[in-house]
């Protein structure tokens, strides 16, 4: 079966990048030209994951199965 | 003239009424009871069924409040009343007057049994549920592809996140070899390796509808899945079989596939939120900054330059000294240098005019200035530059 990473999980490990930016920047001490590296990837990562769910389709696949060939 | 050979709807079944009604009165029926309910009004309204045949029947509030006992599905029980027809609908019924219960039905034993059975074997055992991703990725359904559950599931993942995969395994919900189906379709899903949940189901029914949920072939296809199942029986208040064995239980398959989807707002929100944090975080680490240089800037010592002077007033009154010192030698040498080409000058004037051929006269060695002074009788001097000549006086 397919070993692909799905949309879902996809879209997961981008809120999780978001959250750990929003994290990593909360430091003070981190340097300014690496704080607005990270913002901007932040808010890269945003903007894709609203424009991802919403103009996500949903996809639906259907078995051809014993009872579906009745 | 000949009337054409029909009837009216309304005269047929008139007629079918007067045949039933004259001929079914005082039935003492036996059989199980499903699809009760109990209106608002107090009458009861449910289906009397056996293995192959089911009659619709009423029993009006008048005679029901005689009745000790309020019937429940699966209850068998043995009612005496009469057929009536209801013309309007074109169906018949049975008014029952007399209800007597005679026990629990077979579906209702059968339950039970098989409740008790499953129990003792662990398949309800709390600890054995898994959890349900909350996210997943792909999503396994199994139901009637024909059915409303199919296209509330649909709809709910649309409306919420259509991230979301859906894999339908069709099955049959209910009626013969339901059971196997839906077993079947269970373990079909069960070959994929990236559907991390299932949501086993259909919409609601009569105690008979829902069956297949209740039989024991389905509650083993749940148990041995290896991917956690949500039930999504459609009924509110009765447990089923796949209830019990299943991971979770959902009361629809709309509130199956809410458990199994985030809100989509939500997740919106978290974005919002989260970009509003960025914000924050990078204008807050800004400030940071900035508050660096102020601090700098701020500080005492630059801030007030006046501030290093004083720091350095010692030595600065050192070098005013040293200052003043180099300039009193320098002026008091000027001044030693000026009286000296003062005098040097006084001393050598009146040659540099001499030079350019002026001879001035003396008298006993005293200059004489002006003509009156000069007393023309006696002797007096002629001063050249390279000599004196002396002039004898006039004796007049």
């Amino acid at each position: 079966m397919s070993k692909q990473k799905s949309a879902v999980s996809l879209f997961k490990e981008k809120l999780e990048r978001i959250e750990e930016i929003s994290a990593l920047l909360e430091d003070q001490e981190i340097d300014l030209e690496k704080a607005i590296l990270l913002y901007e990837e932040g808010m890269k990562l945003s903007q894709e994951c609203i424009v991802v769910l919403k103009d996500a389709e949903l996809k639906i696949t259907e078995l051809k199965n014993s009872f579906k060939s009745n | 003239m000949q009337l054409p050979q029909y009837k009216s709807v309304s005269k047929l079944t008139l007629e079918i009424k007067a045949t039933l009604e004259m001929n079914f009165k005082q039935e003492t029926v036996v059989g199980e009871v499903s699809n009760f309910v109990a209106h608002s009004s107090g009458h009861w309204y449910f289906t009397l069924k056996d293995a192959t045949a089911a009659i619709a029947c009423t029993m009006w509030r008048g005679n029901n409040q005689r009745v000790s006992f309020t019937p429940r599905n699966g209850m068998q029980i043995i009612v005496t009343g009469d057929i009536s027809v209801y013309p309007p609908r074109g169906n018949y019924q049975l008014d029952v007057q007399v209800m007597k219960n005679v026990g629990v039905g077979d579906l209702q034993i059968a339950f039970e049994l098989l409740k008790e059975k499953l129990n003792k074997e662990g398949l309800f055992d709390q600890a054995k549920k898994r959890p349900i991703p909350n996210a997943p990725g792909k999503v396994g359904v199994v139901t009637s592809p024909t059915g409303a559950a199919w296209q509330d599931i649909i709809s709910v993942a649309k409306r919420r996140f259509p991230l979301v995969e859906l894999v339908l395994a069709p099955a049959r919900v209910q009626g013969e070899g339901a059971a196997e189906s839906i077993a079947g379709a269970i373990d079909e899903l069960n070959k994929f390796d990236d559907i991390e949940v299932l949501i086993v189901g259909r919409g609601g029914g009569s105690l008979e509808d829902l069956w297949a949920f209740n039989e024991e072939v389905t509650a083993r296809a749940i148990a041995r899945s290896k991917i956690p199942v949500v039930s999504a029986v459609g009924h509110e208040i009765d447990f089923s079989i796949s209830d019990f064995v299943a991971d979770l239980r959902a009361a629809t398959p709309t509130a199956a596939m809410e458990l199994v989807t985030p809100d989509g707002n939500k997740v919106f929100a978290f974005l919002d939120d989260k970009i509003e944090q960025l914000d924050s975080a990078i204008s807050n680490n800004l400030q940071a900054k900035k508050d660096i240089v102020n601090r700098f800037i701020t500080s005492p010592v630059v801030a007030t330059p006046i501030n290093l002077i004083k720091i350095s007033a010692q030595k600065l009154d050192l070098a005013v000294t040293m200052f003043d010192n180099n300039m009193a030698n320098y002026i008091k040498d000027l001044k030693n240098r000026l009286n000296s080409a003062l005098l040097h000058l006084k001393a050598n004037d009146h040659k540099r005019i001499m030079r350019k051929g002026f001879v001035f006269v003396t008298q006993n060695n005293k200059l004489v200035k002006v003509s009156t002074d000069l007393d023309t009788k006696q002797l007096f001097d002629l001063n050249f530059i390279d000599a004196k000549i002396s002039i004898e006086g006039k004796n007049e």
